[in-house]
């Protein structure tokens, strides 16, 4: 086996539970974004443009859509004959067989690929977020600072630096402490998950590790090597990174993508963002229809309205039909005369003639009120919505429903629908 | 595997204008993000052919690009595979292709190696779905040496530019005219042949002694009533590009709600080189009205009746009216556009003005990109 300097491992077993019915059926990193795209695609591309052609991929949580989108890797060139793509679920072992329990277990789990390959290096990333990352200026700031471990990190405002793990570094931004969502930070450094240990180095700390409980790298791998007196760097990022946890910062990131020129822009030539596409036809846009501050995907058939939202592929909105400040996953049919607003609706849905979403007062979601609000309408894949209904916000619908689980046609802000064997 | 497939894709032709200038007509634009040549061979992947020769002489490297991997139609296999075969100097031969049978000729090392019984031959300049699987069928309850394959078109249409062929109530071939000035039939060969690839090898070779080098005057319609050849009349939709005014019709037939479907989601799919474009982006004045738009455009203003293929960009205020844009245009401001092909890589300056008046107007301008 040819030696390879630096290999990935990517962190994608998780459900991603903040967006409710959007991952019931699928890992948060299967979930499509940006129109054509998958959370996925995004530290999969940043690999590929950064010359990593190693990367193993660790599924745990609902892995079909995600095994069946990545592969043997082709989108990304990386069906290589040495190296390339590989799905790593957990497996049963001869003693001691147990699911992934943290992520530093998944990775130690998996020890044997690793060293299979005998890096100098290795990189740890998470599937769960949107950002454009050159992997190698890192890998070269790790050097230069002859680095143990080196901890991607970016500037927060300080008021939200309770939310995340700070790290307080000296003028050579070598760690000195850390602090886990801190009610008074010291710094506003927040760590974006990504890390890029020496091999020999993980290999310790994972084996020394290795009966902690849920081995966690935030909780338990760093602290490990901090309290050993390893050199940990900071690697500060300034550009565009979004954590798309929650319903609301994923319809904000997908949102901000049709701005006239957005933070994070896709049309750039450079750092190219690749995905498996199976539908590539073009779309129509019929006489009758408006698209205005849209992105649409391949293969769409508008025939109706649709201002400030994000459509994917192969979508037919029928005629007379107005969507506003909604995304709209590939494959979904809404018929005709209806009004979709401020609405998320997942793939290969049905949504009836003159369905009305997203109307209404807001109330509080009844099932789970940190979960389903921002006002927004969130409909689970292949949900079937019958003509005529009307919802309110801060609701979820999952399943095939009928006109009789809407009482007056109504179903009321605050309120849920999710339907059990609900496949079609 | 029963066949393996050939696809005709060397051809120029005058007719084309100034769009063939820079590509050879199998890789013109279809559809807003298709070549023509990928539904030649989607038809072929699509038909479980898995050995196909692409031959390719005239301004080749737009074609070549395209097919630079094999992927894309499922052709990337150990078990045969798509061979690109450009004419080539060897020991014995130093000329171009000379004709359509010579094409094949050169390559008869190739036709003599493989196994399968049949040869499907098919031209890359034409839009079409087909199972050869069915012809193939029809071909051998016939006991046909060759099977071609027709298609009746309106009466009065001109059908000088193809051959016109008149078959017998048994569906045999008994007239065979080359692009006729004046024709009574109005059934026309649609350049897809099926052939036993041990009947082709002969009659190449026996062609190749007499140095005759086209495969219809020269082997169809000398052989006619020697050979068992016979016709197979599809009646699906299919048409051929190879002239300006078809290229801009069958582009603007995508429009029809029939057409589309039968190409976009009837299945099988036909398939092409994906390009990694993020989707397209409708800004604040687009208007866009009855056209097909493809992936990595960004539309700011009025569109209609139109085709954007991929990578079009598209300025303030401008007005672009039934015209065909093709891969990667940048149309600067207040810039109106009226029954135009404008030439892909293309780059228009701003509060330009292009109208073709009597019928398709072909823009083509050399600026620089970054100069607007």
């Amino acid at each position: 086996m040819i030696r390879k300097e630096m290999i990935a491992m990517l962190l994608a077993g998780g459900q991603g539970s903040r967006l409710g019915v959007l991952t019931a059926k699928v890992a948060k990193p299967a979930v499509a974004f940006g129109g054509k795209y998958r959370i996925i695609d995004f530290p999969l591309s940043n690999c590929i443009n950064s010359g990593i052609d190693t990367v193993g991929v660790l599924t745990q949580y609902q892995p079909l859509r995600l095994n069946t989108h990545i592969g043997i890797g082709i989108p990304w060139d990386l069906d290589r004959n040495n190296g390339g793509v590989t799905v790593l679920p957990p497996y049963e072992k001869s003693d001691n067989s147990e699911w992934y329990s943290g992520t530093a277990n998944a990775i130690f789990q998996n020890m044997n690929y690793m060293e299979s390959y005998n890096p100098e290096y290795v990189l740890i990333l998470s599937g769960d977020h949107i950002y454009k990352m050159d992997y190698e200026v890192m890998l070269d700031f790790h050097k230069e600072n002859n680095a143990d471990v080196t901890i991607a990190t970016m500037p927060v405002p300080i008021e939200e630096a309770s939310r995340f793990g700070i790290v307080i570094t000296d003028e050579n931004k070598k760690i000195e402490d850390f602090q886990e969502k801190p009610k008074e930070p010291k710094s506003n450094l927040a760590s974006m998950g990504i890390y890029i240990f020496s091999w020999k180095v993980l290999k310790e700390a994972l084996y020394a590790m290795k009966d902690q409980s849920g081995c966690d790298f935030g909780k338990h791998i760093i602290p490990y090597c901090h309290e050993k007196g390893q050199r940990l760097f900071a690697y500060e990022c300034n550009g565009y990174w979004k954590d798309v946890g929650t319903l609301g910062s994923y319809w904000e990131a997908n949102m901000e993508l049709v701005d006239l020129i957005p933070e994070f822009n896709l049309y750039e030539e450079y750092w190219k963002i690749y995905t498996k596409s199976d539908i590539i036809e073009p779309q129509y846009l019929s006489p009758e229809s408006v698209t205005e501050k849209s992105i649409i995907g391949e293969g769409s058939e508008i025939y109706g309205e649709v201002y400030h939202s994000v459509i994917g592929a192969g979508v037919t909105i029928g005629k007379g039909t107005v969507v506003r400040d909604s995304i709209v996953m590939k494959g979904t049919c809404i018929g005709e005369g209806a009004t979709i607003d401020k609405s998320i609706i997942a793939e290969n849905c049905q949504i009836g003639d003159r369905v009305v979403l997203g109307v209404g007062e807001e109330k509080p979601n009844k099932l789970n009120a940190s979960i389903y609000s921002f006002g927004l309408v969130t409909i689970g894949e292949k949900s079937v919505i019958p003509e005529g209904v009307s919802v309110g916000k801060n609701t979820a619908i999952s399943g095939a429903t009928v006109k009789a689980d809407y009482p007056d046609g109504i179903l009321d802000s605050g309120e849920v629908i999710i339907k059990a064997g609900d496949s079609l | 595997m029963k066949a393996i497939g050939i696809i005709l894709a060397g051809g120029n032709n005058s007719r084309m204008q100034e769009l063939s200038n820079k590509r050879a007509i199998a890789a013109m634009p279809i559809g807003g993000g298709y070549r023509s040549i990928d539904f030649a061979l989607s038809n072929m992947s699509n038909s479980h052919i898995q050995t196909v020769a692409v031959l390719t002489q005239y301004s080749a490297r737009s074609l070549n690009e395209h097919l630079s991997s094999s992927k894309w139609w499922d052709f990337g296999r150990k078990q045969g595979g798509l061979y690109v075969f450009n004419p080539t100097v060897t020991v014995d031969n130093s000329w171009w292709y000379r004709g359509t049978a010579d094409a094949m000729y050169q390559n008869i090392a190739f036709l003599k190696r493989r196994h399968e019984p049949y040869v499907i031959i098919t031209s890359g300049d034409c839009v079409y779905k087909m199972d050869y699987n069915k012809v193939l069928d029809a071909h051998i309850e016939k006991k046909a040496d060759i099977t071609v394959v027709c298609k009746d078109v309106p009466a009065g249409e001109d059908v000088s530019r193809f051959g016109v062929v008149r078959m017998n109530e048994d569906s045999r071939i008994i007239e065979f005219e080359e692009k006729p000035m004046v024709s009574h039939s109005n059934t026309i060969s649609t350049g897809i042949y099926i052939v036993r690839r041990r009947q082709l090898i002969e009659m190449l070779e026996r062609s190749a002694e007499e140095e005759r080098w086209d495969f219809v005057t020269d082997i169809l319609i000398r052989y006619k009533n020697m050979k068992r050849i016979y016709g197979y009349k599809m009646k699906e939709y299919w048409s051929n590009i190879a002239t300006v005014e078809s290229y801009y019709q069958t582009n603007m037939d995508f429009l029809k709600p029939e057409v589309r479907k039968y190409f976009f989601r009837d299945e099988p799919k036909i398939y092409s080189k994906v390009d990694d474009l993020p989707p397209a982006k409708y800004n604040v004045g687009s208007d866009v009205r009855n056209s097909l738009v493809a992936s990595g455009c960004i539309i700011n203003s009025k569109v209609e009746n139109s085709i954007l293929f991929k990578k079009v960009f598209v300025g303030k205020n401008c007005v672009i009216k039934n015209s065909i844009i093709l891969n990667d245009v940048y149309i600067g401001d207040n810039t109106h556009i009226e029954n135009c092909i404008v030439e892909s890589r293309d780059t228009l300056k701003a509060n330009t003005y292009y109208c073709g008046d009597n019928g398709i107007k072909i823009v083509a301008e050399n600026n620089e990109r970054y100069v607007i």
